[in-house]
């Protein structure tokens, strides 16, 4: 799989000023660098997504920076506010540069 | 165990509050049984159990994904996909995961799933079979079992199939490698004990391809194979080999009322 694959999670609908739970998944093989090629010994260069955002309404609501110890296609759980109805933008972007978007409409009631 | 499954970190506070329902729902897992015959789910962790019980937060679903793009995909001269003679999966491909492995009368062997989905690509879409064990042929062997999810499996092994349920059930008790030892010994005789750090299962691959922690990806049942084969220090027969099929279409039979779990979450 050389393209990363994501799924997101939100609710249907909140209330305003409710706090609910946002979850993620994304494929990815996450290679640590510490690993070696069995057959050359040739250290397995990095290759992990560094850097995880989540914007609501264009704005940064959730930012991670990910290290080498996570494991392969990472799960990620949090929580977010309800403010206003709008978007949630979900951004990886790995140690070549690959970028992954995914967004997911939110509706705020009441 | 240098890496952490990030949802457990993450979640941290509301694994806290889930924790009281997960132990009170580990014995709820009837669905996982079938008789004296456990699935491979009975013996997780409360952790793992909760991976697999969510799909957001089970990676094999990932896979899903993934062969359901293939499945409507044009490929081959014939320019066909899957989606094109069978049409929607759900309805097409439900149930039919439960009985595979199973008897073609065309290679007069046992065929599993992978083959039959390389049979089609070759001889209706005339497009070039995917690798075994390849990401594609995983992705869709995933899809095609996922649509049998909660669905017992029930195999056929009379008729044609008595003479490879019968090679696959000599495998299965035969000793090899260099430990001696039969797929019987750890996972019949001494199923839920212990052999080192590993709680021995009853090996039932109701839950295949599965979603296996110590891959960090998805993996079929002839892997798996292997990977038992390499453990009791025998040499592995090959992907899609006939001792595999022969022993896939025996060991199915060995869970035959079990759910159809795919992509179930192993360690």
């Amino acid at each position: 799989m050389a393209k990363s694959k994501a799924r997101v999670k939100v609710p249907k609908s909140v209330k305003k000023g409710e706090v609910f739970q946002v979850k993620t998944l994304i494929s990815h093989k996450m290679e640590t660098g510490q690993r070696k090629n069995k057959k050359t010994g040739k250290k397995i260069p990095r290759m992990i997504i560094n850097k995880f955002v989540c914007q609501y309404n264009g704005k940064d609501v959730f930012v991670a920076d990910w290290a080498p110890a996570i494991s392969a296609n990472p799960y990620m759980a949090f929580y977010v506010t309800a403010a206003d109805s709008g978007n949630l933008d979900f951004t990886w972007t790995d140690d070549k540069g690959n970028v992954t978007k995914k967004s997911a409409k939110l509706n705020v009631t009441g | 165990m240098g890496k952490v499954h990030l949802g457990l970190l993450a979640a941290a506070g509301a694994m806290l509050a889930a924790g009281f329902a997960t132990t009170t729902l580990a014995a709820d897992d009837k669905m996982y049984r079938s008789d004296d015959r456990n699935s491979g789910y009975t013996y997780l962790t409360p952790q793992s159990k909760a991976m697999q019980d969510e799909d957001i937060s089970n990676p094999g679903m990932i896979w899903v994904d993934e062969g359901a793009a293939l499945y409507e995909k044009v490929d081959g001269e014939a320019g066909k996909s899957c989606k094109a003679c069978h049409g929607k999966a759900e309805v097409a491909m439900k149930g039919v995961a439960t009985t595979f492995p199973k008897y073609d009368d065309n290679i007069k062997k046992i065929k599993n799933i992978e083959t039959q989905v390389n049979m089609c690509r070759k001889k209706h879409m005339k497009a070039k079979p995917w690798k075994y064990e390849s990401s594609q042929l995983l992705a869709m062997t995933v899809f095609i079992r996922h649509q049998s999810r909660g669905m017992p499996m029930n195999v056929s092994v009379d008729g044609p199939a008595v003479k490879f349920f019968q090679d696959g059930e000599k495998f299965f008790n035969q000793r090899r490698g260099s430990l001696d030892l039969a797929c019987k010994h750890c996972h019949q005789d001494h199923a839920g004990k212990k052999a080192r750090a590993n709680l021995l299962t009853q090996g039932q691959t109701n839950g295949f391809p599965t979603y296996r922690l110590k891959w960090q990806k998805v993996g079929s049942t002839h892997r798996r194979f292997r990977g038992c084969n390499k453990n009791v220090r025998a040499t592995p027969y090959k992907y899609a080999s006939d001792e595999y099929m022969n022993l896939e279409l025996y060991v199915a039979w060995r869970g035959r009322g079990l759910p159809v779990e795919t992509p179930a979450v192993r360690n």
